[in-house]
């Protein structure tokens, strides 16, 4: 069971306003989740060495060749608000 | 660059400065994606494609170059590039921030632990280099009153990290370090080194601590400083702040403050209450890296020479002074034009040759290229130019006077120096003892009260004959020439 503070500070790094009873409601869930990860710890690793990807490939690189990029329309189509071609966002404070 | 070296920080205390640098990579294409890194003077959202902008479900792919550009940095910094390597999302929200996660690499850099020299006060210092390793760039925020517009062109443009450890001791060592690192970045041709668009940037770590004790003192993280001026500005300001603190009594808080320039102050941005949570994790859509080792070595062997090495090359190699070494290598193109010279001249003394080759680019050619606004990569005037130049002072086909002139013409033509001679019907300087003494004898002649007066010891009476001499050839005595053959005449007379 992950505590309150625990699910509070992940909502909070997530940028989610949690409420007090929705803090209990996911508390559970995340609990639920994380238990049934948990049954992975009962397999045997010993004398596997820990690995950072699931695939065996390695060095998938591409040639640094640019190619066509989209059309700011298109890319802009979804965004919830836009201007002068540009996304349109909160204020965010300069930093300084 | 030049700024004022004096750094008045109460010598009680010691300051403790690391260097977090950021340069964007020369590459032609994004990190990730194919768009085009060619967006400095495009319209917002021209660069863009569903990869950099972070939609889901698409597939990063890595850009082999910048790898290659990452590891050529870390081979000039003396860094140990491991076999494996990989990358890491760094997770944490901000606008300019597309998929809510930066590609960076944590905990397995493609290279570590190297090293950087400085020279300060004539001494060598060694900086340490932690670790170089490569992520990506977030996107533009054109900040507005009530909002703020985001242009996503810069998001994905490779970037490369280069953190030194805290071995700086004065604001001045950190600028050196800067701008020894910035030298480097622009000869081995991986970045532009552009401080003033944001190209090369530098986040610092400082601290002070009583002289002599041991445990470093609690540091500060100071942000946009956008000039070697600033930088060293800034971290002299933040030293001095810090003692003050530390004489009243006070403590240092372990924050993130943002310089600003036109004030020469630093104020809180952001106070450090724990370690930042980014929830690092391997980057699932990107398989590691395994680095070969004869990558490596072939990197290594195409390595542009260092401004280090070249320096000391000029001086052994080509006798110049360590002043001029220093001037012809500050500018990597600089020196390739000067070489260039050497390398066309077909002459015995190649030490004579680059010595002459040394003194007319660095004041002639560069007194032009300042005049007309051109960098040396712009110019006409070809480095074979400049060793034909250099051949008709060698044969005295020309004096000295007139090469400057001719200098000039070919600089604004392009023409080969012995063209513009044969052209102008320049004709070669009198250099037969017996002609120009009797031109002398005639000007001794006409001019009764000069002579008088340089026999009363006025010396400047000499120049004015000189002058008539000089006149009299039409310019094609040489001066020195002149001058011991006048007064040994005068002398004479004297006598
Ligand atoms: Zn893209």
């Amino acid at each position: 069971m992950i505590d309150r503070e625990t699910v509070k500070n992940v909502a909070k790094l997530a940028r989610l306003g949690l409420g007090e009873d929705e803090v209990e409601t996911f508390g559970n869930q995340l609990s639920a989740i994380l238990d049934h990860i948990h049954i992975l710890q009962e397999a045997d690793v010993s004398g596997v060495s820990p690995t950072a990807h699931a695939s065996r490939l390695t060095n998938i690189m591409r040639a640094d060749v640019p190619q066509p990029s989209y059309a700011p329309e298109v890319l802009l189509a979804n965004a919830p608000d836009q201007d002068e071609n540009c996304l349109k966002v909160n204020a965010v404070l300069e930093e300084a | 660059m030049t700024t004022t070296a004096y750094t008045p920080i109460d010598t009680d205390y010691e300051v403790v400065i690391g260097l977090e640098v950021h340069s964007q990579l020369l590459t032609k294409s994004k990190m990730f994606c194919s768009c085009s890194t060619n967006y400095a003077n495009a319209a917002p959202n021209t660069h863009v494609c569903p990869v950099c902008m972070g939609m889901p479900g698409v597939l990063p792919v890595i850009n082999q170059e910048a790898v290659k550009y990452t590891i050529m940095t870390a081979l000039a910094l003396n860094c140990s590039i491991p076999e494996y390597s990989k990358f890491d999302r760094k997770s944490y929200h901000y606008p300019d921030l597309m998929k809510g996660y930066q590609i960076s690499q944590y905990d397995i850099p493609l290279s570590n632990d190297g090293y950087l020299n400085i020279q300060h006060e004539g001494q060598e210092r060694r900086i340490g280099i932690t670790r170089v390793h490569l992520e990506e760039d977030t996107a533009r925020s054109l900040h507005h009153q009530g909002y703020t517009l985001i242009d996503v062109n810069r998001a994905g443009t490779p970037l490369m990290e280069i953190v030194s450890e805290p071995d700086m001791r004065s604001p001045e060592e950190a600028r050196l370090y800067m701008q020894k690192l910035r030298e480097i970045l622009i000869y081995i041709g991986v970045a532009s080194g552009r401080m003033e668009e944001g190209s090369l940037r530098c986040d610092a770590n400082i601290s002070v601590r009583p002289r002599g004790q041991q445990a470093l003192g609690v540091k500060t993280e100071i942000k946009n400083m956008n000039s070697f001026r600033s930088v060293e500005r800034a971290l002299e300001y933040e030293a001095q702040r810090q003692i003050e603190v530390l004489r009243n009594g006070g403590k240092i808080r372990q924050e993130t403050r943002g310089w600003i320039e036109n004030k020469g102050i630093t104020v809180t941005q952001r106070v450090k209450e724990q370690a930042d949570d980014y929830r690092y994790f391997p980057e699932p859509d990107l398989p590691p890296l395994i680095i070969d080792h004869t990558w490596v070595e072939e990197i290594r062997s195409q390595l542009a020479e260092l401004p280090d090495t070249r320096r000391v090359r000029y001086q052994d190699e080509y006798a110049l002074s360590e002043q001029d070494a220093n001037v012809l290598t500050e500018d990597k193109p600089v020196g390739d034009y000067f070489e260039q010279i050497v390398a066309v001249s077909a002459v015995k003394d190649r030490k004579a040759r680059a010595k002459a080759a040394s003194n007319w680019l660095l004041s002639e050619v560069v007194r032009l290229l300042k005049a007309n606004s051109l960098s040396i990569q712009e110019t006409k005037l070809t480095p074979k130019a400049v060793a034909n130049l250099l051949d008709l002072l060698d044969k005295e086909r020309i004096t000295g006077k007139q090469a400057k002139d001719v200098l000039d013409e070919a600089f604004s033509s392009g023409e080969l120096p012995e063209a513009i001679v044969e052209k102008k019907g320049i004709k070669p300087p009198i250099s037969d003892q017996g002609t120009l003494e009797r031109i002398i004898e005639e000007v001794v002649a006409k001019n009764e009260k000069a002579v008088t007066d340089y026999k009363n010891g006025k010396t400047n009476a000499v120049q004015m004959l000189i002058g008539q001499v000089m006149k009299q050839t039409r310019g094609q005595a040489k001066a020195d020439i002149v001058q011991s053959l006048l007064r040994k005449k005068l002398d004479e007379l004297q006598g």
